[in-house]
């Protein structure tokens, strides 16, 4: 290693509402499959085989092709001790890693504090998205939240150039902790400070960059269009956070339309990351976890599908050693969980693997026990 | 009668603290007919109107019917437009602290029930409310109170109840109750269960119903705070009502929701009440008036140290969020668009049926982080500088009615007093003095002179003071 390595960074992006795993990596050789999905199944010849069980699903392609690559680690059979079906408890649950109990603080906000524990960098960690996951919620753990890198900050609403930076000029002034009083003062305006400068230096985050890899327009994609700005302008992130609008997945009904094109918008906008990141040398700094809160019932519903268990996950990077982990799990119907998959490996494996072999964090003190890791991370 | 410029910042205090704020007028009108008078009829609302038309509304947005959806839309809306204010604000008292949340139960139907027996109970009797939250079928459901079987315990309703809901874990750095106690308690509730399970579909579209099942209630002699007896459920609440703990707890939270903000719930068992002649009052009235709400609320809204507790609270979210949209006077009359109501309460923390977890929000500087922080001062600013609002309409013409021109020094002040009669640092005061006069008259007749207005407060409403209540 040379010492001008950059810090690992950690990407974690979240697809709300459950995608549906049994078409995502599809056991596409199994008569039962066939038999559980008469509507929705995806024909043998259309699968992107990895071998001569599972596939991924065609609008999957170009995650495919980072998979041949040898980039991509597909974690079958994930889950959590007695699975919950609602989406909010059970993204509840993948936030805090704490299956049994309400947790308050997330695991990456415990991660973020022992990566930075004296707050060194208002920048440690950022969101992009509306309101902060609790994944990345801890005490005193400070998390810039980015909903539009273009217009980012305090007082955005202020029109005209001048005007606002005289108004953010009087604001940092406003802030200093020699004025005011209180218990809390202190707080507040280290705050309010953190909040300006964080804006600040992230604002000039989209010109210092370029690029000739061309992101699709969809929301996702401009994200992590964001997230490749904000890591390639060396501002030390190490913790990034984006995902989907909540229940995008939630494919209850017209499976077939909906499922196809989100996974396409996902797959496409992953790999331009991938390749933005290669363009910039960056390759080797960044992985990727691509998760979902539960799998769906293996039992369509007509059109679509329940809510279900057992689930899929990715780890994609250069960095990452690339194959199928985990189990896939049977789909006999007497090894089903309630008509779900059933998962195999606990979520917090991937977990501990990322944050030890990957962020070189102790996992243990951060999931509160420890966890078999896998061998994804080169 | 002139009403003294005191009296009306007393009573912006008032309206702050036992409901969401209101408008300079309202609060002018409320100071001329007197602080007590005032609190009598906070405390009151069975006996004013709320002042709604909630059919007019309820026709307006038809998801309010049987509250499948729209129930945080719902409440919002009467937060805003109820004039019943601390009948509003009491619900959202309850609801951080015997929470159940959304995320487990999935059941808008239940969960709106549950906030209804708080507008029904929140200002009677601690003791009769303690039975209603645990024959409430939300909190049954949420705390697993329907898993308690006779001879099969599920402790954690015993415990949350003893816990978080009632004593808690200390006091002055002493346990309150045994590991014993809480398996104990627990027993006392078997048989409270529901009637209908939730969550599921569609079933979960319906509001679950409590059912005692005497079959499956442990009957047995139990031994619970020391005393022995073959307790059920409301046996045991009228042993926990009775102990000095109880008395403390209720009193810290009234403190720190309506006075000033304390340390977070888990410290209380070693940490003493920030004010503890104030808690002292509100323990002796809990007993003095047997567990009675509205009688604590009495003594602590006349009491001094809620009068010059001003700006010692930091607002939370949902405050905010209702105060300004009455501040600018918007949502008086439904029009489409009401949900963003429940997103702006998630982007700066505080969704409402929603809290992270059985401890409910943690309160005070908790609420404002890097993003909670922007979020709120860009939510405000962006509503306050907009004169199409009719709030900000009325505050553009009480400062044009000051004269043809008006100094900074009158423009800011101007502004503060309209805003409640907030208080900024000196140091503040003049940054804003500065900002105000942008080196160029202030005539109130010229074209820009809203959006003078409109910049001054924007400028105020970013401020650290204005982040309290």
């Amino acid at each position: 290693m040379t010492s001008n390595k950059k810090d690992p960074v950690l990407v974690v992006l979240q697809m709300s509402g459950a995608y549906d795993a049994l078409n995502t990596i599809i056991p596409y050789n199994d008569p039962l499959y066939k038999d559980y999905r008469q509507v929705l199944k995806v024909e043998p010849e259309e699968v992107l085989a990895i071998d001569d069980k599972v596939g991924f699903h065609p609008a999957m392609a170009p995650i495919k092709a980072l998979y041949d690559q040898g980039k991509v680690a597909v974690i079958q059979g994930i889950g959590y001790p007695n699975p919950i079906r609602s989406h909010f408890r059970s993204m509840d649950i993948w936030h805090t890693a704490e299956p049994t109990k309400m947790g308050m603080d997330g695991w990456l906000g415990r991660a973020i504090r022992d990566l930075d524990p004296h707050k060194e960098n208002v920048l440690t960690a950022v969101n992009f998205g509306r309101g902060l996951p609790r994944a990345l919620a801890s005490s005193g753990v400070s998390v810039a939240s980015v909903g539009n890198l273009e217009s980012l900050g305090v007082l955005t609403g202020i029109e005209g150039k001048d005007q606002r930076t005289e108004a953010l000029d009087i604001f940092a002034r406003m802030y200093s902790p020699m004025i005011g009083s209180g218990p809390a003062n202190d707080y507040l305006s280290q705050t309010g400070l953190d909040a300006l400068k964080g804006a600040d230096i992230l604002s000039t985050a989209p010109g210092r960059y370029s690029s000739t890899v061309e992101y699709n327009g969809d929301q996702f994609a401009q994200w992590l269009k964001n997230i490749a700005q904000v890591h390639l302008g060396d501002f030390g992130t190490r913790v990034f956070y984006t995902g989907l609008n909540p229940g995008a997945f939630d494919t209850h009904a017209n499976q077939t339309t909906g499922f196809p094109k989100l996974w396409s918008e996902v797959s496409n906008a992953v790999s331009d990351f991938y390749q933005d990141l290669k363009e910039h040398q960056a390759g080797e700094e960044v992985v990727m976890l691509l998760f979902t809160e539960f799998g769906r019932r293996v039992q369509e519903n007509g059109s679509g599908t329940d809510h279900g268990s057992g689930s899929v996950a990715f780890a994609i990077g250069d960095r990452v050693e690339g194959g199928l982990y985990g189990e896939y799990p049977s789909l006999e119907p007497d090894k089903l969980d309630e008509g779900d998959l059933r998962w195999n490996n606990d979520f917090r494996s991937t977990y501990a693997t990322l944050l030890e072999k990957w962020m070189g964090l102790d996992s243990k003190s951060i999931l509160a026990e420890s966890y078999e890791q896998f061998d994804f991370i080169k | 009668m002139a009403i003294a410029e005191k009296d009306i910042a007393l009573m912006a205090h008032l309206m702050r603290r036992a409901g969401f704020g209101a408008q300079y007028d309202e609060i002018k009108a409320k100071a001329a007919n007197g602080y007590e008078q005032t609190v009598e009829e906070l405390l009151n609302p069975q006996d004013h109107p709320d002042g709604m038309d909630l059919d007019l509304a309820e026709r307006y947005f038809l998801d309010w019917n049987h509250h499948v959806r729209g129930v945080p839309e719902y409440h919002a809306w009467r937060m805003i437009n109820s004039k019943r204010q601390l009948e509003e604000k009491m619900i959202l008292f309850w609801h951080g602290i015997l929470c159940i949340s959304d995320s487990k139960l999935q059941s808008y139907p239940t969960e709106h029930n549950e906030l209804e027996m708080f507008r029904r109970c929140g200002l009677g009797s601690f003791r009769d409310l303690l039975v209603e939250i645990s024959r409430d079928p939300a909190m049954v459901y949420y705390l697993d109170n329907c898993l308690s079987h006779k001879g099969a315990i599920n402790e954690n309703y015993g415990r949350e109840l003893l816990e978080l809901f009632s004593m808690g874990v200390g006091m002055d750095g002493k346990f309150n109750y045994t590991e014993d106690d809480v398996k104990e308690c627990a027993r006392a509730f078997t048989g409270w269960t529901i009637a209908n399970s939730i969550p599921q579909q569609p079933y979960g579209r319906y509001a679950a119903t409590f059912l005692y099942n005497p079959d499956d209630h442990d009957d047995e002699e139990k031994t619970f705070l020391g005393e022995t007896g073959r307790f059920n459920g409301e046996d045991v609440i009228d042993i926990i009502v009775k102990q000095p703990a109880t008395a403390r707890f209720v009193s810290r939270h009234l403190y720190n929701f309506f006075v000033a903000d304390d340390v977070e719930v888990p410290a209380w068992m070693d940490t003493p009440p920030r004010d503890p002649e104030t808690i002292t009052m509100l323990e002796t009235e809990y007993f003095r008036s047997g567990y009675n709400i509205r009688s604590m609320l009495r003594v602590l809204f006349n009491s001094d140290a809620f009068k010059n507790a001003r700006f010692s609270k930091i607002k939370s979210p949902i405050e905010t969020i209702i105060g300004t949209l009455r501040l600018i006077g918007d949502w008086t009359t439904p029009k489409p668009g009401l949900e963003f109501i429940f997103d702006e309460m998630k982007y700066m923390g505080q969704e409402i049926l929603n809290p992270p977890s059985v401890e409910g929000w943690h309160t005070g500087r908790e609420w404002i982080d890097g993003g909670t922080l922007a979020h709120r001062i860009n939510f405000v600013a962006d509503a306050v500088c907009d004169p199409n609002y009719p709030g900000i309409q009325e505050i553009i013409n009480k400062l044009a009615a000051k004269g043809p021109t008006i100094s900074p020094e009158d423009m800011v002040s101007g502004c503060l007093q309209m805003l409640g009669d907030y208080e900024m640092a000196d140091a503040t005061c003049s940054m804003l003095v500065a900002h105000a006069e942008n080196g160029a008259e202030l005539r109130t007749d010229a074209e820009e002179f809203p959006t003078r207005v409109g910049q001054t407060l924007q400028m105020i409403v970013a401020t650290k003071e204005y982040l309290y209540a």
